[in-house]
């Protein structure tokens, strides 16, 4: 008795066969793509030949010609294009970076309020999220910036705290240290002793894990950073010069100063992403589950230590993809800067189209420079999440 | 030796654990840090809620009289630029003596949604009765049929308009939302390439250098001689910015369906689309709902967009009503105030609405 022989492999051109209605399907829909995209792309370039609309990335080397309020790194109205787009970048990045920094702050606060025993926390924080996240972004910038701008006393009679720092409608100056070789050392100090700070902490890890002796992990590390920055400040002399803004005839002199734009832009920002964060974490916190924490609990481990070592760690796995959404679209809504006039990105590329007609261009560095932000931001996110991601065997 | 009996002293009786006074103990005095966080609000409540009661509501001017409002400015708010200009406000540039138009269809459209938020209305025939009505708002507010004057489209503003972009672009949002899903999905590499591409592209980048696509770029993509108006320009922006969000909501939800449902389906013998269509869509959807709900909440927020490529919908509305007017200017602050609580009412009510279907739909799973 022989094994049946098995039926010859044989390629079937027929429509009944799944494979080959696979391919012609995904034939016609490349094929339609294609041609949408051709027809599109010609229907430009018609319309460009018809209207005289000049095209290409050319106009990006030529001067840009017009000024910038606010910028970070050196620019005038001569320098080219590419440049203007640089300043409205370094902005763009500025806002966003800070903000996702004060919105992760304020957000894991609320989200972590509203479980506090006291009923008014929870309130005002079941408040605030409410409010803010159901008025659109836009509104709350423009209503910043509205209040900044008319219910700020003037630039020459400002409110003062301490007569360190100002704010009127020109904007909140405060003081900066001359940067000297003092402060390099300082900084050259904080750096090497945060380095050691780490060191100690693995070095009290291991210890931990081998003898069961519990080492302080915060507090030392904290201190050697502490002592190290002053140490490095001692070492150079202690140079203690700070650039003050005073008080002269009509403005403001000295100091650093924030533009009204930027902290209408910044505040509109943080409190509304905060909103959203503090949900994120709300529901992270909630997911894990009660039994975890009297666990805990029954272990001898202190409130605090349970918040630390049990329920973040568990919280932060559901926490991490939403937050890492959240600071995306913070990044993104950056760009409604354009609407009361902090030079983002997106402004300074409307100031290149009106001045040079080249929409496609502009627009296309624009979503351009979200796109690599924004996939950049998910990598590393997800790089993250991979990292505190369930250890499976 | 004789032992005299001496009990115990009794315990004391535990607090109280009901009424006003216990509910205090536990939630606002509970241990110090909790008594003296509360005392600190208070202290800050009577420090500031007078003020803020005394400008909004006690020394504020309701008339629309400018010179009032002008001798109450910096003690009581002028809520007096609402009573004036609420019609330009909500109505934007709509012929005045035509508005109950644009009233009528507004009605309609909320209405529909809300009737689209109930169970009986989870029927296939929803998406036509949507069709109809949309067309029949359209028709109401542009006119030139049936006796109507006609009214284009830049004419159009106010609530009206934030509705209709909304509600407009998310229907038509939605079919396309479905398919791109199912494409994601899909086991032919050349279609989930181009979804995925789709999606992230769309969802990488901000609404508004998509609406300055739509304003800049959407007239070069036409053929000769065809133009487009800017509202429908505006409008396929949006859509095409809502399906990307939308299709990864409803991917979410096709996710959450067992794999063992598609092959009951297959060795039933039910077809690719068939399977699609009785078995995994039904059930899909049906979960999704409260992530379609809470993705219209924030495509109504993000209409007020369309203002900065200068389509006049209830942000822009306001802008239009006070910035030509010097009398009134001064005062868009309440006027902020004022479409900031239109804005509010109309959201937290659909986040409260999606949280109660949240629960209704998992009623099964709760029980």
């Amino acid at each position: 008795m022989s094994a049946r022989q098995a039926p010859a492999r044989r390629r079937e051109w027929s429509w009944r066969s799944r494979s080959i209605r696979a391919l012609v399907y995904q034939l016609l829909a490349v094929g339609l793509i294609v041609l949408l995209v051709w027809f599109l792309a010609h229907n430009t370039a018609e319309n460009m030949r018809v209207r005289g609309i000049q095209s290409g990335f050319d106009f990006l080397l030529q001067p840009a010609g017009f000024d910038i309020g606010e910028v970070l790194i050196h620019y005038d109205a001569l320098d080219p294009y590419w440049r203007a787009f640089l300043v409205g970048l370094a902005n763009t990045l500025k806002v966003a970076l800070i903000g996702i920094v004060l919105t992760t702050l304020i957000g894991t606060a609320v989200g972590v309020g509203r479980f506090s025993s006291n009923a008014l926390v929870r309130g005002l924080c079941y408040g605030y999220v409410e409010l803010f996240r159901n008025v659109p972004i836009l509104l709350q910038l423009l209503l910043w910036y509205l209040l900044l701008t008319e219910w700020l006393p003037d630039a020459s009679e400002p409110i003062s705290a301490f007569g360190l720092v100002f704010l009127s409608k020109g904007g909140l100056t405060y003081p900066v240290p001359v940067w000297g070789v003092g402060q390099a050392a300082a900084l050259g100090g904080l750096l090497i002793g945060l380095a050691a700070a780490w060191a100690w902490r693995r070095h009290a890890r291991a210890q931990f894990e081998r003898t069961g002796r519990v080492r302080s992990m915060f507090w030392v590390p904290a201190a050697i950073v502490v002592v190290a920055a002053a140490l490095g400040w001692i070492v150079a002399g202690a140079p203690n010069e700070w650039n003050v803004p005073r008080l002269a005839d009509v403005i403001v002199e000295g100091g650093t100063a924030l533009t009204p734009e930027f902290i209408a832009v910044l505040l509109g920002l943080v409190l509304y992403t905060a909103a959203f964060v503090a949900e994120v974490v709300r529901s992270g916190i909630a997911s894990v589950p009660g039994g975890q924490s009297e666990a805990a609990g029954s272990l001898g481990l202190s409130p605090g230590q349970n918040m630390r070592l049990i329920v973040l760690p568990q919280a932060l796995r559901v926490i991490i993809p939403p937050m890492t959404n959240q600071f995306l679209n913070l990044t993104k809504n950056s760009s409604l800067a354009v609407a009361i006039g902090y030079p983002d990105v997106v402004s300074i590329s409307n100031t290149a189209i009106n001045q040079t007609g080249r929409a496609i261009e502009c627009i296309a560095i624009v979503m351009l420079i979200y796109l690599s932000t924004s996939l950049s931001t998910s990598g590393l996110m997800n790089w993250y999440n991979k990292r505190s991601a369930i250890k499976e065997r | 030796m004789n032992a005299v009996f001496t009990p115990v002293a009794a315990r004391p009786a535990p607090h109280s654990t009901r009424g006003p006074l216990a509910w205090l103990r536990r939630n606002l005095f509970s241990n110090w840090q909790s008594g003296a966080f509360t005392l600190a609000l208070l202290v800050l409540a009577v420090m500031y809620v007078p003020g803020m009661l005394h400008w909004a509501i006690f020394a504020s001017v309701t008339a629309a009289d400018a010179d009032a409002c002008q001798a109450a400015r910096g003690i009581g708010a002028c809520w007096g630029v609402v009573t004036e200009k609420h019609r330009l406000i909500i109505f934007g540039r709509y012929p005045f003596d035509q508005q109950w138009r644009p009233l009528v269809a507004t009605v309609l459209m909320m209405a529909l949604l809300m009737a689209s938020c109930t169970r009986p209305f989870w029927r296939p025939w929803l998406a036509a009765l949507w069709v109809v009505v949309l067309a029949a708002a359209f028709t109401l507010m542009s006119g030139g049929v049936l006796g109507l004057n006609k009214v284009t489209t830049d004419q159009w503003g106010g609530l009206p308009l934030t509705i209709m972009l909304s509600s407009l672009s998310i229907v038509m949002a939605f079919p396309i939302a479905v398919l791109v899903a199912m494409g994601r999905r899909s086991q032919m590499p050349a279609i989930r390439t181009f979804c995925t591409i789709y999606v992230e592209l769309i969802r990488g980048v901000p609404l508004i250098s998509v609406l300055f696509m739509a304003s800049f770029m959407f007239p070069l993509f036409m053929p000769q001689g065809f133009s487009i108006d800017v509202l429908v320009r505006v409008l396929a922006g949006i859509t095409l910015f809502a399906a990307a969000y939308l299709a990864e909501i409803v991917r979410g939800g096709l996710q959450a369906i067992p794999k063992g449902q598609v092959e009951a389906a297959q060795s039933l013998g039910l077809s690719y689309w068939k399977t699609q269509r009785k078995i995994v869509l039904p059930q899909a959807l049906a979960l999704v709902v409260p992530g379609i709900v809470n993705s219209f909440i924030s495509i109504f927020k993000d209409t007020s967009l369309v203002t900065i490529v200068s389509l006049y919908e209830l942000t822009g509305a306001l802008g239009l009503a006070l910035n030509s007017d010097a009398n009134w200017r001064p005062f868009k602050v309440e006027g902020y105030l004022f479409i900031t609580a239109i804005y509010f009412v109309f959201c937290f009510a659909m986040s409260r609405y999606s949280l109660w279907i949240e629960k209704q739909l998992n009623r099964s799973k709760n029980r």
